[in-house]
């Protein structure tokens, strides 16, 4: 791609040097070329909703499964069923095989904050509060049997939490040629 | 396709009689009328925004997250804007081009905000590439047309400026590995992209067959990764961040990742789109004449270019090498094309495509057994159409069984 916008400004850099002789040629590409604005901290803040692995992104409060029930109830159940058994939308609850659920396929339990933070609930997403996604994740995780009843879900413990699913993901292998994989 | 009848035909009577005394059959009437009759009077003069004829219909086939490109009715090897294929998360935005911007920022000397017109600025690049759905094939019944085999595939002349440009503008730092892409819908989607895709083709792209893209293509811009799983070339981008890691996002982890082997393993991060072909026609739900028909379809690969496509009409015992429709471009459908003398009698039509790495497309037994029973995404396999007695063309489920 590169290389054909090379040769077509070379075309017009040679245009140039036979209709003026004098003509100074014309950098091929610059070093920058001085678009867009600086973006501030406090407008990266608003859109940089991102939450990683490691927990980095994660907001200040916490939640139990306690705390989630209610939220869970009041925004999950229509379509994923009272207890996570899926409905309309795919089960949540679970380690059957087959059946993806947090239980039995989500490597990380930060994907779970970030997921619902951002596009959960389906007809309202970007409404709860940190504290209700705290607690929703924390009603998940419990209902999956992966931390208890009691545990606190914050910025510190959520990244800690170990996924049964973890060391089942492994990196694509497939690399053309005549093996089918 | 058509649901519309053609337009009543007033005959004067001249030629009514000349029809009659010519005593020929009714659709060679038909057709001699009408050649004269569009003669008699004055067309539509130019208007601002063509149609497609009153005759001609094809229409995506939309289900609540997708919409499917009509393969069966295209040729050639570019789509329509308006029938390539959606698929979306959180339903298509409506983004006012003025107000809007895209974040670049992370491991970067200089976190940027780039308007559309910024954008537009930089050295624009254009590329004709195919972009599909890794969850593209659907194994349903005998009466299954194209479009639902695997009509999340569409092709299209895209333009935008090259990411590396831009990456190269905000100053990406070395240590740089992956970069989030995130778009504006109400998914807010994303995904973790490797650096090595900035720099090798990806672009960020604001036109469409020359056209500004489509609202359900990411209108005002999206990004492109040519060859790779349409999910990952996120739609009303907003947003990209640079980092050391990937960021797990839920469309990386429990979705868009697939159960391989017998050990539980799910394979992730699988982005590249494997070598596939469809004959688009003859196909469901044709009846065919005895005669010649000329074979017809897609291949594609995104690893780079279709070197060879094969087409058997005896269920997999010959092949012969299908013609391939120049310029074959890289990451793009070819169209290929095979003439065929249908004798009558049972047949089964299929085509095999093989890339410049050497990969041949895999029977469906071929797929299952090097990932086992709950493979999901990126399914490829050969397909076919069997004819029976009465010429009627059918899609071949026994392919596709186990």
């Amino acid at each position: 791609m590169n290389a054909t916008r090379t040769a077509a400004a070379g075309l017009t850099t040679g245009w140039f040097i036979a209709v003026a002789a004098q003509a100074v040629a014309q950098p091929a590409e610059p070093e920058r070329f001085g678009l867009g604005r600086p973006a501030t901290e406090a407008e990266i803040a608003v859109l940089d909703i991102d939450v990683g692995p490691d927990g980095a992104g994660l907001p200040v409060g916490q939640g139990r499964a306690a705390d989630g029930a209610p939220v869970w109830a009041q925004a999950c159940a229509v379509c994923h069923g009272a207890a996570g058994e899926g409905g309309t939308a795919g089960p949540v609850v679970g380690r059957g095989q087959g059946r993806p659920t947090v239980g039995s396929y989500w490597p990380y339990a930060t994907t779970l904050w970030d997921y619902i933070n951002r596009a959960m609930p389906r007809n309202r997403p970007g409404t709860l509060t940190s504290h209700e996604v705290y607690g929703l994740v924390a009603w998940i995780l419990a209902a999956n049997e992966i931390i208890g009843e009691a545990d606190v879900m914050d910025a510190e413990t959520l990244p800690a939490v170990l996924m049964p699913a973890r060391d089942q993901f492994v990196p694509d292998d497939r690399r053309g040629g005549p093996e089918v994989r | 396709m058509s649901k519309n009848s053609p337009p009543t035909s007033r005959l004067s009577r001249r030629e009514l009689i000349a029809g009659t005394l010519g005593a020929v059959a009714a659709a060679p009437l038909a057709a001699q009328q009408q050649a004269v009759e569009t003669t008699r009077r004055p067309g539509r003069g130019p208007n601002e925004l063509d149609q497609r004829s009153p005759f001609v219909t094809p229409r995506r086939d939309p289900s609540p997250t997708s919409s499917r490109t009509p393969l069966q009715d295209l040729q050639g090897t570019i789509t329509p804007a308006d029938l390539h294929f959606e698929r979306h998360h959180g339903g298509v935005p409506e983004i006012d081009p003025d107000r809007y911007e895209l974040l670049v920022h992370g491991m970067v000397d200089r976190p940027t905000v780039f308007t559309l017109a910024d954008l537009k600025r930089f050295p624009a690049v254009s590329r004709i590439c195919f972009l599909e759905c890794s969850g593209n094939l659907r194994r349903g019944s005998a009466e299954t047309l194209p479009q639902m085999v695997c009509g999340l595939t569409s092709q299209t002349e895209w333009t935008g400026v090259m990411l590396s440009t831009v990456l190269n503008e905000v100053g990406a730092h070395r240590g740089a590995t992956w970069f989030l892409a995130e778009g504006q819908d109400a998914a807010v989607m994303t995904r973790s992209v490797p650096i090595d895709k900035a720099y090798d083709d990806a672009m960020i792209v604001y036109a469409q067959n020359g056209d500004a893209l489509m609202p359900g293509n990411g209108y005002p811009a999206r990004l492109l990764l040519p060859g790779w799983e349409g999910n990952a070339s996120v739609k009303w981008l907003r947003r990209i961040e640079l980092s050391d890691r990937s960021f797990m996002t839920r469309e990386e982890t429990s979705r868009y990742s697939e159960p391989v082997g017998e050990e539980g393993q799910i394979r992730q991060f699988s982005f590249v789109m494997d070598a596939r072909s469809i004959i688009t026609e003859p196909a469901y739900p044709t009846t065919l004449e005895p005669g010649w028909h000329e074979i017809r379809g897609l291949a594609w690969s995104g690893r780079g270019l279709i070197t060879r496509v094969e087409v058997s009409v005896d269920g997999g015992a010959n092949w012969d090498d299908a013609e391939l429709q120049a310029p074959v471009l890289p990451k793009a459908h070819a169209r290929f094309r095979h003439p065929w003398h249908w004798e009558g009698g049972r047949a089964e039509i299929m085509s095999r495509a093989t890339d410049e790495t050497g990969y041949v497309q895999p029977p469906w037994e071929a797929l299952r057994t090097a990932r086992g029973p709950r493979t999901r995404y990126h399914q490829n396999p050969v397909t076919s159409w069997t004819v029976d007695d009465d010429g009627r063309v059918l899609f071949g489920v026994e392919r596709l069984r186990s």
